[in-house]
C-alpha cells in the first residue's frame, strides 16, 4: 500500500484546481458545480468554497447520482442511490462535473447522459482530484489534483474528512478473486 | 435483493432504504422527461392471473420509465383456460426472453412457487389476501412525504382486513416503521387471530376515530364474501364508512388514504375522497415511483464484481 | 439344522419380551430361535431390534385408475423399503372398490407383485357417493374387513348407522375420515395463527371434532368397532380416551406427519405440507404424540397419498392433499415419539393387523410362525434423499430422521435391505 496524496496534498490540489476553474471560465459567473455521487460531492463542496473565497461570490454547487445511467459493462459494485441536487436551471452555464478518481470513464459518460436529462448547459468541464488512467472511452478531464499512473490489479482510494474521518489517497494491490 | 414477494422480514432499515430510492425516483418522474435508461435492454413481463387493469398499469409505467421493455400477460386471453399449467405458462414466457417477473395471483403463495421455477427476479403484485408489498411501500411512502416520518403516527386501518392483502402488508410495514396501528373491522372481518399481527383491534370506529392521524379505507370486497357479512352496504356504511360527519370529528391535520378502486357512498363518501385531506391520488402517483424503485433493485446496475 | 435364512445377533421380540437372540427361517416360517444358529445366508441385526413384519392399516396404491400418481408395484416397493410387510389399501380409486371383483383385483395384483400383503379395505357406499351402501355383503366375502369412504366422510350419519349396524353383525371395522364437509369447506389449512397470517381460509379443528363426537354416539347405538382414520386435534385424542374408557369398541390411528409436523410448516406456502385433514397447532401435535405413547391411540397408519410432481407444482391453494410416507414412518414414530420396542411394534404391527383382521401379520415372532418380519435399527441417523414411490411428494426428504428399517423379510423371502430392494 502507497500514500500517493496526504492532506496538505489534497487541499493543495483543491486550491489550485479552484485557480484553474477560474483562470479558464475567466471568473465564476454562470459556473455550476456537480459533485457526482459519492465523494465527488463534498470535493464539489469544497471547490465551491475555494472559488467563493477567492472571487468574493458564491458558486452554485450541487450532486449527481448516476446509479440510474450506468451501462451494464460498468463494473463498480452496486450502491444504495443517492440524491441528485441541482440547485439552479443549467440552461446557459458551464457545468464542471468533479468527481475522485477518474478512471474508464464510463461514470462520466454516464453523468452525462444524467445531465442531459436535466437540463442544457452551454459546456461541461470535468475535474477529478485523482487521474488514474486505463481510459475505455473517449473522456478527458479539464482540471486534475494529480496524475497516478496505476496498473490495472490495482485499487485508488480517496478518503474525505467528511465521509471518512481524514483526506488522503492510497493504492493498494487488489486481493485475487 | 433477487426477489421482493413480501414485507414480512424486511426491516426498518430495508423499508427506510427502499423509500429513499423511490423518493428520487418522484423526482425523476416531475421532470420534463420523466425517464431514465437504467433498465434499457430488459424486459419486464407483468403475468397477472388474477384480473387488475390499473396495478397492471402502474408497473408497466414504472418499467418503461426506467426505459425497460413490457410484455403482458392476462388469463382470459391465454391458453391457461386451455389446462396448461401455471408453472408451464411461466416456462413459455421466460423463453421468450424475460428479466423479470410481476405475479398477481388469486393464489396464496403464487410468486413463491414461480420464484422456484426460473432464476430471474419476481416481483408480487398481490397473492390471495397474503401480502401486496409494493402497495404497503406506496402507502408508507405517501404517510412519510405528509408527516415526514410514520414514527408514533396513530394509524386506523379500517374494513375487511381478514380478507386484504393490501391490510396485511400494510401492517407490517407501518409497524416496522414505528407507527401504532389499529385494525378496525368487526369481529368476522378481522383476522381469525388477531394477535398475530402487531396491531390493536376495535370494532367500533367511532371509538377510535378522532385519535387517527392516518385512516386507511380498505374497499368492501363484494367479490371475496366481504360483503355477505352485512344484511346490506348501507349498514356497512352506518357503522364503518367514512362519511363526510365522521371526517369531521378526524383531526386537523390527519390524511385519509385508499387503495382504489373506490366504492363511492360506501366506504368512503364522495365528498372525502376528493378532500384534499384524502391523498388517494399521490398515492397512485407514488405508486409508479416505488415500483420504480423495486424494479431498479432487482434489475438495474448489475453485472457486479 | 440348517436354516435358509438367519437374522443375526438382534434383540428379538417374542411373547416372553425382547430377548438377544438368532431367528432361522425356511420355508416361509420361523423355524427356530436361539443362539449360534447355522444357515445359507446370514444377515447381521447386532443392535437392531427384531419384530413383526410393519402393517399399515391406511395406504393409498392409486390402482386402478390413478397409475400416473402410483401402482400396486410401487407402492409395494416403497412399503417393502420403509419395514411393512402388508398394507390396507384404501378404496378411493377409478372405479373405487365397492364390489367383491374389485377387491379381488386389488389384492391378486399384490400377489402378483409379491413385496407385501396388499389388502383392499372396501368402501362404504356405492361409489364412495355416500348415498347407497356399498355392496357390503359382496367385499365381506371376497376377505375386506375394512370399510372406509376414505377421501370422503360418511356424512350421512343415517347411511353410517346401517354400514355400522350391518358390519356389527359381523365384525368387520368402519374407518372413519372424520372431517366435516360443511366445516372444511373452501379451507385450505388449520384455521389458526398460521392461516391468518397468509390469509387463507381454514380449517377448524371443530371439523373432525364434531365428525368424532357424532360418530362415537352411533358406536354407543350400534355396538359397531369403529377407528378414526388420521386424528388431528387434542380434542379428538380426549374424545377416543373417554370412549376407551366406556368400554366402547373405538381405536384410533395417527400419522407420522401429524407426529413430525405442525401449521408452521405450512408457512412457506410448499404444497408438500399440505394434508387432510391439516397439520395442526403445536399443542395438537403434542397431544397426538402423547397419545400415541400412551396407547390412547392405537396405531400409526401413514396415510400414504402419492401424487405426481405436475400436481404439487402448483400453487397451495391448487394442490391436492396428501403426502407419501411408508419409507419412513417406522423413522418418523421413533424419532419423534418415545416407544419401547415392545410398544413400537405394538403400534406399527401388532395392533394394526388385529383391527384390521390381517392374517399372518402383526405376529411376535414365535417357532412355527409365518416369517413376516421387521428388521429396526433404532439408533440409525439418516436422512432421506429419495422416494422409490412413483411419487416424490414427501415432506421428509431432507429432514434428519433416527431409526431405520434395515431389512424386511415378507414370508420368507427379504424383500428390502437398509432402505433398498433387496
Amino acid at each position: 500500500m502507497a500514500r500517493v496524496m496526504d492532506a496538505g496534498d489534497v487541499d493543495r490540489a483543491i486550491r489550485r484546481i479552484a485557480h484553474e476553474i477560474l483562470e479558464r471560465n475567466r471568473g465564476s459567473d454562470d459556473v455550476v458545480l456537480l459533485g457526482i455521487q459519492t465523494r465527488g460531492v463534498p470535493l464539489a463542496q469544497r471547490l465551491a468554497a475555494a472559488l467563493e473565497e477567492i472571487e468574493g461570490e458564491p458558486v452554485a454547487w450541487g450532486s449527481l447520482d448516476i446509479g440510474m445511467y450506468r451501462d451494464d459493462l460498468d463494473r463498480r459494485p452496486k450502491r444504495p442511490l443517492g440524491a441528485t441536487d441541482v440547485p439552479v436551471a443549467l440552461g446557459g452555464k458551464t457545468v464542471v462535473l468533479v468527481d475522485d478518481v477518474l478512471y474508464t470513464g464510463r461514470t462520466i459518460r454516464a453523468a452525462l447522459d444524467a445531465l442531459a436529462d436535466l437540463g442544457r448547459p452551454n459546456r461541461v468541464q470535468l475535474a477529478a482530484l485523482v487521474d488514474r488512467g486505463h481510459r475505455e472511452l473517449p473522456i478527458r478531464p479539464d482540471y486534475v489534483g494529480k496524475n497516478v499512473p496505476t496498473s490495472r490489479d490495482e485499487r485508488v482510494t480517496v478518503s474525505l474528512v467528511e465521509r471518512d474521518g481524514e483526506d488522503g489517497v492510497i493504492i493498494e494491490t487488489r486481493e485475487p478473486v | 435483493m433477487n426477489h421482493f414477494l413480501t414485507i414480512e422480514g424486511l426491516t426498518r432499515d430495508d423499508l427506510g432504504g427502499l423509500l429513499d430510492d423511490a423518493d428520487e425516483f418522484v423526482d425523476v418522474l416531475h421532470r420534463p422527461i420523466p425517464k431514465v435508461p437504467a433498465l434499457r435492454g430488459k424486459t419486464v413481463a407483468t403475468m397477472f392471473f388474477e384480473a387488475s387493469t390499473r396495478t397492471k398499469m402502474s408497473f408497466e409505467k414504472a418499467a418503461k420509465a426506467l426505459s425497460a421493455d413490457t410484455m403482458s400477460f392476462s388469463p382470459g386471453t391465454s391458453s391457461l383456460s386451455k389446462g396448461e399449467s401455471l408453472k408451464d405458462t411461466v416456462l413459455t414466457i421466460k423463453a421468450m426472453g424475460t428479466d423479470a417477473m410481476v405475479v398477481r395471483h388469486t393464489a396464496t403463495g403464487a410468486p413463491w412457487r414461480i420464484a422456484e421455477w426460473i432464476e430471474q427476479p419476481v416481483l408480487n403484485g398481490g397473492d390471495g389476501a397474503h401480502q401486496h408489498p409494493t402497495q404497503a411501500l406506496l402507502d408508507a411512502l405517501t404517510i412519510r412525504q405528509h408527516f415526514g416520518t410514520l414514527d408514533g403516527l396513530k394509524i386506523g386501518i379500517v374494513g375487511d382486513i381478514r380478507h386484504s392483502r393490501v391490510a396485511r402488508s400494510d401492517i407490517q410495514a407501518f409497524s416496522a416503521l414505528g407507527a401504532d396501528v389499529t385494525m378496525v373491522a368487526p369481529r368476522t372481518l378481522l383476522p381469525v387471530v388477531p394477535e398475530v399481527f402487531d396491531a390493536a383491534a376495535s370494532e367500533d370506529l367511532d371509538d377510535v376515530l378522532s385519535d387517527l392521524d392516518v385512516v386507511y379505507v380498505l374497499r368492501v370486497q363484494a367479490e371475496r364474501g366481504g360483503a355477505s357479512v352485512f344484511p346490506s352496504l348501507a349498514e356497512y356504511t352506518a357503522r364503518y364508512g367514512i362519511t363526510k360527519e365522521r371526517f369531521a370529528r378526524l383531526k386537523p391535520d390527519a390524511i385519509v388514504l385508499h387503495p382504489g378502486p373506490m366504492n363511492r357512498g360506501v366506504e368512503i363518501e364522495g365528498a372525502v375522497a376528493d378532500d384534499p385531506r384524502a391523498l388517494i391520488l399521490d398515492q397512485v402517483f407514488n405508486g409508479v415511483a416505488v415500483r420504480m424503485a423495486v424494479l431498479f433493485r432487482l434489475l438495474g446496475g448489475e453485472h457486479a464484481e | 439344522m440348517q436354516s435358509e435364512l438367519i437374522l443375526a445377533g438382534g434383540t428379538v421380540l417374542t411373547a416372553d419380551g425382547p430377548i438377544e437372540a438368532d431367528i432361522g427361517i425356511s420355508a416361509g416360517h420361523i423355524a427356530e430361535i436361539g443362539v449360534g444358529l447355522d444357515g445359507n445366508e446370514t444377515i447381521d441385526c447386532a443392535g437392531a431390534w427384531v419384530g413383526p413384519g410393519l402393517v399399515d392399516l391406511h395406504a393409498h396404491f392409486r390402482e386402478p385408475g390413478q397409475e400416473w400418481k402410483e401402482d400396486i408395484t410401487t407402492g409395494s416397493r416403497a412399503a417393502a423399503a420403509g419395514g411393512y410387510t402388508a398394507v390396507v389399501v384404501m378404496p378411493n380409486t377409478d372405479p373405487a372398490i365397492d364390489a367383491g371383483h374389485l377387491a379381488r383385483f386389488v389384492a391378486d395384483r399384490g400377489a402378483e407383485v409379491g413385496l407385501v400383503d396388499v389388502v383392499p379395505a372396501g368402501a362404504v357406499s356405492k361409489g364412495r357417493a355416500g348415498l347407497e351402501l356399498a355392496h357390503l355383503d359382496e367385499l365381506w366375502a371376497a376377505g375386506v374387513r375394512v370399510f372406509s369412504d376414505d377421501g370422503d366422510v360418511v356424512a350421512d350419519a343415517g347411511l353410517l348407522r346401517r354400514a355400522m349396524d350391518y358390519l356389527a353383525a359381523r365384525g368387520g371395522v368402519i374407518s372413519q375420515h372424520a372431517v366435516d364437509v360443511g366445516l372444511s369447506r373452501g379451507g385450505h389449512m388449520h384455521e389458526g395463527a398460521v392461516s391468518s397470517l397468509l390469509g387463507m381460509y381454514g380449517i377448524p379443528s371443530a371439523a373432525d371434532d364434531v365428525i368424532i363426537a357424532r360418530d362415537l354416539e352411533l358406536v354407543e347405538v350400534t355396538g359397531a368397532c369403529y377407528h378414526v382414520q388420521h386424528l388431528s386435534t387434542a380434542n379428538g385424542v380426549a374424545m377416543i380416551a373417554a370412549a376407551k374408557s366406556k368400554g366402547l369398541p373405538v381405536t384410533a390411528e395417527v400419522t407420522p406427519h401429524h407426529l413430525a409436523f405442525d401449521h408452521h410448516a405450512a408457512e412457506g406456502t410448499n404444497p408438500v405440507y399440505k394434508m387432510m385433514p391439516p397439520l395442526r397447532s403445536t399443542e395438537d401435535r403434542d397431544a397426538l404424540r402423547r397419545g400415541l405413547a400412551n396407547g390412547t391411540i392405537d396405531v400409526v397408519g401413514t396415510d400414504h397419498a402419492p401424487h405426481a410432481d405436475h400436481e404439487e407444482e402448483v400453487p397451495w391453494e391448487h394442490a391436492p392433499n396428501g403426502v407419501i410416507g411408508l419409507e419412513w414412518a417406522a423413522a418418523v414414530v421413533n424419532t419423534y415419539v418415545d416407544l419401547d420396542q415392545e410398544a413400537f411394534f405394538d403400534r406399527l404391527s401388532v395392533a394394526p393387523a388385529r383391527i384390521g383382521q390381517v392374517k399372518d401379520q402383526g405376529l411376535v415372532p414365535a417357532i412355527g410362525g409365518p416369517a413376516n418380519l421387521t428388521v429396526f435399527d433404532p439408533k440409525r441417523e439418516w436422512t432421506p434423499a429419495a422416494s422409490l414411490s412413483k411419487a416424490q411428494n414427501s415432506p421428509y426428504l431432507g429432514l434428519p430422521l433416527r431409526g431405520k428399517p434395515m431389512v424386511t423379510v415378507h414370508r420368507g423371502v427379504v424383500t428390502a435391505v437398509d432402505g433398498a430392494m433387496a
